[in-house]
């Protein structure tokens, strides 16, 4: 097969008939057909920040990297620091270009044999992704592997969910992992990777194993109870979170530092973006991100424009909501720089009418991590 | 199945009107409003604004999306229905209970152009 051929088929993660058996609504999503919600987006939710819930995230991106100069590779592609941090850990950050546009972000994953990395990335980001680690690695001793089609992911998210790892699968390690750990546990003899990770603001796990599996571990969940979540609250809860979702807060024309995320980038180390970031930093940089709160229930969506009172366009919304969880109307927007400080007063124009709002915390909802 | 009324004249974008002599109360489908799930904000024009047919005069917003709303008919708003700013689920509850809008036509012609009830299901094709 050639990389070139351009497909515009739709992929299909291994729990697509689960969902068809479960009448969700489906829609393309990064190239894979996915479901958006089972029940209310409103429903599915809430399950996360009062119970449990669980989201089919097959279609995120799995590349294992080993080899003995696998450490010094990544940290050469990644932003964040992966030299001392010890295995069972995982580490959030981004890939840059030498602009600081971002190529992806992705988590990293530090195995427990030694020179064994594991990279989870964007499913919309998988080709592209592995293409640049490919041409990045020349020269450096290591081996590259897209594990994608192989793995298979689950997320289990919510108050609830050690309780459930734990009674329903019988996971008793996840009581021991502290948020952004893992561990490696068996499931019908195949490796299963169980994270203390999420998308969602909070406490929640990741599980990974193989395809087959995910279907039998997805069917038990549902049995015991868990709520089925789609893309759709994946999305109102990273948002409340003030997580960002690659194409909207980040791109390679949003770099870390314009997304308010330069503490994932760590300056005392080489890496690819560093130069150009670190100009961005010293207040090179024409845009910020920021959260915006408006006084009204209509809501801010992507692509509105953000207006000073004399109607004057300083920016542009990237995601918002009336957000379920805070009952208020929010987005994050894309902002000139002088415009970016908190309490900024700012208009947002939602149709033919303008609503007039002010600068606030990305982090519109407290998260509940585990320690 | 959704629901459709008979005596109603329905858009293509899915709005129905009530005609009541001059008057016409403007609103959504049932099959609208299960196309959009759980309406969160309807966005209405004021008293005494001018709509015009086949524009826009307001949208329904739902957690994920946002739909414009499109006037089938031209003319005056002499209400907006106020109850809906509370309780947009309304919408949802009972689609042809919740008018949006009541305009005083300007141009009664127009109707002609709406759909039947019979027209309407063959639309939809359920």
């Amino acid at each position: 097969m050639s990389d070139s051929i351009i497909t515009t088929e739709l992929q299909k993660t291994c729990l697509y008939d689960a969902h068809l058996a479960l009448n969700a609504k489906m829609s393309p999503f990064a190239g894979f057909m996915m479901p958006i919600q089972y029940d209310t987006i409103t429903v599915e939710h809430l399950a996360v920040r009062e119970k449990v819930g669980m989201f089919d995230v097959s279609h995120m991106g799995e590349i294992f990297v080993k080899g003995p100069q696998a450490e010094a590779f990544i940290n050469h592609i990644f932003t964040n620091e992966i030299r001392g941090f010890e295995p069972g850990k995982v580490l959030y950050g981004m890939m840059c270009y030498p602009d600081g546009g971002v190529v992806d972000d992705l988590l990293v994953y530090r195995e427990y044999l030694a020179d064994h990395f594991l990279l989870v990335v964007n499913a919309a980001n998988i080709a592209k992704d592995f293409a640049w680690i490919q041409e990045q690695a020349k020269g450096f001793d290591c081996v590259l592997d897209n594990a994608s089609d192989r793995i298979g992911q689950i997320a289990v998210q919510g108050p609830e969910a050690e309780k459930t790892v734990i009674e329903v699968l019988g996971y008793k390690e996840a009581a021991d992992l502290g948020f952004y750990t893992f561990c490696d546990v068996e499931y019908n003899g195949e490796r299963l990777i169980l994270s203390r990770t999420g998308y969602t603001g909070e406490d929640g796990f990741e599980l990974y194993t193989t395809p087959e599996n995910i279907v039998e571990i997805w069917d038990r969940l549902l049995k015991a109870g868990v709520q089925p979540c789609g893309l759709g609250c994946r999305d109102t809860l990273r948002f409340e979170a003030g997580l960002p979702l690659y194409g909207d807060e980040l791109s390679p024309e949003i770099s870390p530092v314009m997304a308010g995320l330069g503490m994932f980038c760590k300056y005392d180390k080489d890496f690819i973006g560093k130069e150009a970031l670190l100009e961005q930093k010293a207040g090179n940089v024409a845009k910020k991100l920021v959260g915006i709160e408006i006084e009204d229930k209509a809501i801010p969506r992507a692509g509105y424009p953000v207006e000073l009172e004399d109607g004057r366009e300083v920016g542009v919304v990237t995601t918002g909501y009336h957000s379920i969880s805070l009952d208020k109307s929010i987005c994050f927007a894309l902002v000139d720089k002088e415009f970016s400080a908190l309490d900024t007063p700012l208009w947002i124009r939602i149709r033919k009418k303008v609503f007039p709002g002010k600068v606030v915390k990305k982090r519109f909802y407290q998260t509940n991590y585990k320690k | 199945m959704s629901k459709i009324l008979e005596g109603l004249k329905y858009s293509e974008s899915h709005e129905w009107v009530k005609v009541d002599g001059n008057t016409a109360y403007i609103g959504v489908s049932d099959f609208a409003q299960k196309e959009m799930g759980d309406i969160t904000y309807v966005d209405m024009p004021e008293e005494g604004d001018d709509v015009m047919a086949g524009e826009e005069f307001g949208a329904l917003e739902s957690v994920k999306a946002s739909s414009e709303l499109i006037s089938p008919v031209s003319g005056t708003v002499l209400a907006v229905n106020s109850e809906l700013e509370d309780a947009p689920e309304k919408v949802n509850e009972d689609a042809y209970g919740a008018w949006i809008i009541k305009v005083a036509m300007s141009n009664e012609g127009e109707l002609d152009a709406l759909m039947d009830a019979a027209g309407y299901k063959a639309l939809i094709g359920e």
